[in-house]
């Protein structure tokens, strides 16, 4: 098992009262595999991530990736978010640089790895702009260009495209398949688009909020190349639709 | 630009004009309503002779100088240390709930409370208005530092920590350009501060600069050099004041927050 994750919980205290936000949740990931967590908004699907990406401490439980458990972020799994985390600073070359400055590379050789990713992402001709001369959707693709840079081998991306409008979504959503395809990474992708995580996963691990647990794990019986009007597409829409609404249908027998 | 230039115009020549038709209509004391005029010449006078009567012969020019060099001197050291030690304290926040009561209880002192100590140790001279001008800039500066240290963007620590940057390197490289107009404020206010004290350091501590100036104009009982010089420092605040601003363009420009 490439990621895993075994009775992970997540909960902290305030003003002595325990709030629970991941509760017991369990998941194995392969290598190379296109993972959504999706959920409403509370659902705790931000908190696995940080916590998979080393940012945040399970309370209990563990992670382990390849084996070693995680306990800090590393270049091994970078994170992409959702306001990009630019260095406003920085030209688009320095930034994706960023990461290359502490592998001590040669000048020519980071020019050049900036260079290949740059032009992967489709902005070679912005690398001496600022990230404030670009679009949402450019800015975000040099945080992508800026991850890929340091040859990591898992992508986590926390609602990366959450900020951008819905036509920029679905190009970068393309994109972003693409390049996971092409470069052969594993990658953990939180949304709570639904039509985004049909059209992205290989899986799509639904989370319910209160406290934050998994529902349901649902395999993605589609070809590779997805077409968001088919009705292989659509039904499967409607299949993540039916897990989400057997609670309303609880909520409605209640109210009767 | 023309028009504020036109507007600046009228309203000193109005203020000048009320202040002459009063000297003349009143026929007040002119040693102690000096007019304009009187002022205007004074100010000549001490800008090519120096103050009449004065032990000292320095003119106005070599006055402000001095005070200038002072003032730079203490203005730099305080914002070179409030900055780094704020970058630091800013990112400890453990050490600085230690250091946070000791400062709130020193910041509401005015600086010149100090300065009977500092002018027995140091003597009088330079280093009186220099520290003066230290203490005035430097905790301003420091404490505005630790809050935006404090409150930056929490992301620029994870992308931080995502790339393996170092812990030295994300202070200086990442965190201080992420504050850097939280810093340009406090430098500016703090400018403010530390010109208005650098007056009473040398009032006190020291035989030269535009502060003695005021108390040289006092002690000749000349109110007209008295006058001269307070608008002198008035107007030298407002055009460091100008530069600063500028430079501060000027730089969050170059480094793409002016975009």
């Amino acid at each position: 098992m490439y990621i895993d994750v075994s009775n992970v919980s997540i909960s902290f205290e305030e003003n002595k009262e325990q709030h629970t936000i991941l509760n017991d949740v369990s998941l194995q990931v392969e290598k190379g595999e296109f993972i959504c967590l999706l959920g409403p908004s509370g659902c705790g699907k931000s908190t696995l991530l940080n916590a998979m990406a080393g940012f945040l401490k399970p309370s209990s439980g563990e992670i382990k990736i390849d084996g070693q458990t995680v306990e800090k972020p590393s270049m091994k799994y970078v994170t992409i978010f959702q306001n990009y985390g630019l260095l406003p600073w920085r030209s688009v070359q320095k930034n994706v640089e960023l990461g290359l400055e502490t592998k001590k590379l040669g000048k020519e050789e980071k020019k050049k790895i900036t260079d290949h990713y740059l032009e992967m992402v489709g902005l070679k001709e912005a690398a001496k702009k600022r990230p404030a001369q670009l679009s949402g959707g450019m800015q975000q693709r040099v945080a992508i260009a800026r991850a890929l840079a340091v040859e990591p081998e898992i992508l986590f991306m926390d609602e990366p495209f959450g900020a951008l409008d819905a036509i920029t979504r679905m190009k970068l959503q393309k994109d972003v398949l693409k390049i996971a395809h092409e470069t052969d990474k594993t990658v953990v992708f939180v949304t709570h688009d639904i039509e985004e995580a049909i059209f992205l996963a290989d899986r799509i691990v639904i989370m319910s909020a209160n406290p934050g647990k998994i529902k349901s794990i649902m395999k993605v019986t589609l070809p590779k190349d997805r077409d968001r009007t088919s009705d292989d597409f659509l039904l499967m829409r409607d299949k993540v639709y039916e897990i989400f609404q057997m609670k309303e249908e609880r909520n409605i027998e209640y109210f009767i | 630009m023309w028009k504020k230039g036109i507007r600046v115009i009228v309203s000193f020549v109005v203020v000048l004009l009320v202040w002459q038709i009063a000297c003349t209509v009143t026929n007040a004391n002119a040693t102690l309503f000096p007019s304009p005029v009187k002022v205007g010449e004074e100010f000549v006078k001490l800008f090519t002779q120096g103050l009449e009567g004065s032990t000292s012969h320095v003119t106005l020019p070599g006055h402000i100088r001095i005070s200038l060099l002072r003032f730079a001197t203490g203005y730099v050291l305080a914002a070179v240390s409030a900055i780094l030690l704020g970058l630091i304290l800013g990112s400890l926040p453990k050490v600085f709930q230690f250091i946070n009561p000791i400062l709130q209880i020193i910041r509401p002192i005015a600086p010149v409370a100090f300065l009977p100590f500092i002018v027995f140790w140091f003597g009088i001279g330079d280093v009186p208005a220099i520290v003066i001008i230290f203490i005035a800039g430097f905790f301003p500066i420091l404490l505005s530092v630790v809050a935006a240290v404090q409150h930056v963007d929490g992301i620029y620590y994870k992308i931080a920590n995502s790339f393996g940057v170092g812990k030295v390197k994300t202070l200086f490289g990442i965190v201080f350009p992420a504050i850097f107009t939280q810093i340009a404020n406090a430098l500016r206010l703090a400018l403010g501060t530390s010109w208005i004290f650098l007056v009473s350091g040398e009032m006190v501590g020291a035989q030269s600069g535009l502060g003695f100036l005021i108390m040289d104009s006092k002690n000749c009982m000349r109110f007209d050099a008295l006058l001269a010089t307070m608008i002198t420092i008035g107007v030298i605040g407002f055009i460091l004041d100008g530069l600063l601003r500028f430079a501060e363009k000027a730089i969050s420009t170059k480094i793409g927050f002016g975009v």
